[in-house]
């Protein structure tokens, strides 16, 4: 676990991820300007490291509806504005980037930041990005797959020879700056079924987890088969990190942590998605079982703990800004962390 | 109350002819229903390649996000090889796993023989049932001799569109209500 800077003695790890979505506040259908959600975005990895939270991350989307598409620029600033939280991407389309331009970046944000960096990496939910930075989406699976190792080897070997399909060939060629403690934490994203958390596995690389609701009994599978085939491989799974990935949002009550979220999640899928978030299966999330992590700061540690319990993961992460959520808002869940939930957390789940 | 006319299969004219009358009748008995038909012989439609619809573009865009749109999808389908025409299927992969969701789906279905009768139970029910619709069980069946030149002749058949048309309605309704109902428990 050093390798990917986490002490498990210390407990579970909290973390904070948005999307950087852009999306019209639904009750007044007025929309903040690009320029105010990039500044609201660094305040509020600035306010999550003053509450003790341990993780923030960005993402990309090359889409209508979000604007932290340069989302290394974005991290670059948060890594200046911040002191001591660690700063990563959530996710970075490396199918459509170049992995060597994308370690100069992150390695340099660990710069930055001083040894704070991790990247990301995965493989896109929506496909415009690859119209717009000119790739084949017949190339889908395999862009990422040979990107990924690309990023691994530049990673592991300061002077990387190299050939594939989609890039041209690396010979004796020099990645730098390198990142403060030599390599950088890469994780691999991974969406609901197993298939992919099997890749992750055999790869033995770390596994960002995205659960956008439902028992957490389900996303169990996909951690089940993310260790077998870790272990197949002969990685050791307790050497590497699980993070888990969801919505989140604390009121002083479940009922009204629901009232003041689900017109922003629904809302903002219809827009980012077009489909709603149907109104019974978020009734459903407040299930004690259910992985949406909406509710009261109690029900919310209790939800936390009982994952914690199934999955046995290392970082729990966050999402709570989708859809337009008013900073207030997202100040007082940060409130909330920082005094109640988190303490809890760390209590329960820290080694004595 | 948005519904969707789609035909799906871009050739013959029975399909067709079929759903001209269907939206005929919507539009005679419920002037207030906003009712738009769809006939995939008039669209230029790409094949699935698993994007979300929204990100489709042209034709294929704008026959994805306007079924999506619809509280009731009424589909006219002919029976090729004891099948639905993959024009039709294309469709169905356009669009997201749970498209049907709070949707009324009823269909209309022609055919060159009676033998045929079952195969939309067997073929297209199990599709609009793993996308989530609320499907009305009974379909208007019709045979080749229910035509002539692109005019229905059998009374028996108009009757049974008559009847899908209202019973359309009257589920989108309920279903509504009743949805609504058990929204409002929820108190978000």
């Amino acid at each position: 676990m050093e390798n990917y800077r986490i002490d498990p003695n210390k407990g579970l790890e909290f973390g904070i991820y948005t999307l950087g979505d852009h999306i019209p506040d639904p009750h007044t259908g007025e929309r903040i300007s690009a320029e105010q959600r990039i500044h609201e975005i660094i305040e509020l990895a600035k306010l999550a490291e003053q509450a003790g939270i341990d993780f923030f991350s960005v993402g990309e989307s090359h889409q209508d509806y979000f604007t932290t598409q340069a989302h290394t620029v974005v991290l670059s600033a948060i890594a200046q504005a911040t002191n001591r939280i660690k700063i990563g991407s959530s996710s970075t389309i490396i199918s459509t980037l170049d992995p060597v331009r994308v370690y100069e970046d992150f390695a340099t944000i660990d710069l930055i930041s001083k040894g704070r960096a991790e990247i990301i990496a995965g493989r896109a939910s929506r496909v415009g990005v690859f119209d717009l930075l000119g790739y084949n989406l017949r190339d889908y699976e395999e862009l990422f797959e040979e990107k990924f190792e690309l990023l691994l080897k530049i990673n592991e070997d300061e002077i990387v020879n190299w050939s594939g399909e989609y890039r041209a060939p690396l010979r004796n060629a020099k990645v730098l700056p390198r990142p403060i403690q030599g390599s950088l934490p890469i994780w691999r994203a991974v969406g609901g079924p197993p298939a992919s958390a099997i890749k992750a596995g055999l790869a033995g690389v770390p596994m960002f987890l995205a659960m956008l609701g439902g028992p957490a009994i389900s996303f169990k599978r996909s951690i089940d088969a993310y260790r077998e085939a870790a272990k197949q491989k002969g990685h050791n799974p307790d050497e590497l990190p699980i993070a888990t990935a969801g919505f989140f949002y604390a009121a002083e009550t479940t009922q009204q942590a629901q009232v003041e979220t689900y017109p922003y999640i629904n809302e903002g899928m219809k827009l980012t998605n077009g489909r709603g978030f149907p109104k019974q299966h978020f009734a459903q999330g407040a299930h004690p079982h259910d992985v949406m992590n909406i509710g009261s700061p109690q029900q919310i540690i209790e939800k936390i703990l009982y994952q914690h319990e199934v999955f046995g993961h290392q970082r729990y992460i966050a999402q709570m800004d989708f859809g337009g959520i008013t900073f207030d808002k997202l100040k007082r869940n940060i409130e909330l962390i920082g005094d109640k939930i988190l303490p809890e957390i760390k209590k329960h789940t820290a080694k004595k | 109350m948005k519904i969707v006319g789609l035909s799906g299969s871009i050739v013959g004219s029975k399909t067709r002819t079929a759903m001209e009358y269907t939206i005929e009748t919507i539009r005679k008995k419920y002037s207030e229903i906003e009712v738009t038909f769809i006939d995939l012989a008039d669209y230029d439609i790409q094949f699935s390649d698993g994007r979300n619809y929204l990100e489709y573009d042209g034709d294929t865009g704008y026959v994805a996000k306007t079924i999506m749109d619809a509280d009731a999808v009424l589909i006219g389908t002919p029976i090729f090889q004891a099948s639905i025409p993959a024009t039709l299927k294309n469709i169905f992969d356009l669009l997201p796993e749970k498209a049907f969701l709070d949707k009324v789906v009823g269909m209309v279905v022609t055919a060159g023989s009676p033998k045929h009768f079952l195969v939309v139970e067997q073929q297209l029910k199990p599709i609009l049932a793993y996308m989530k619709a609320q499907i009305i069980q009974t379909y208007v069946f019709i045979e080749e001799q229910d035509f002539y030149r692109k005019e229905i002749t059998n009374d028996d058949v108009l009757f049974r569109i008559q009847r899908l048309v209202e019973d359309t309605v009257t589920l989108v309704e309920t279903y509504q209500s009743i949805r609504m109902e058990k929204e409002a428990e929820y108190g978000f």
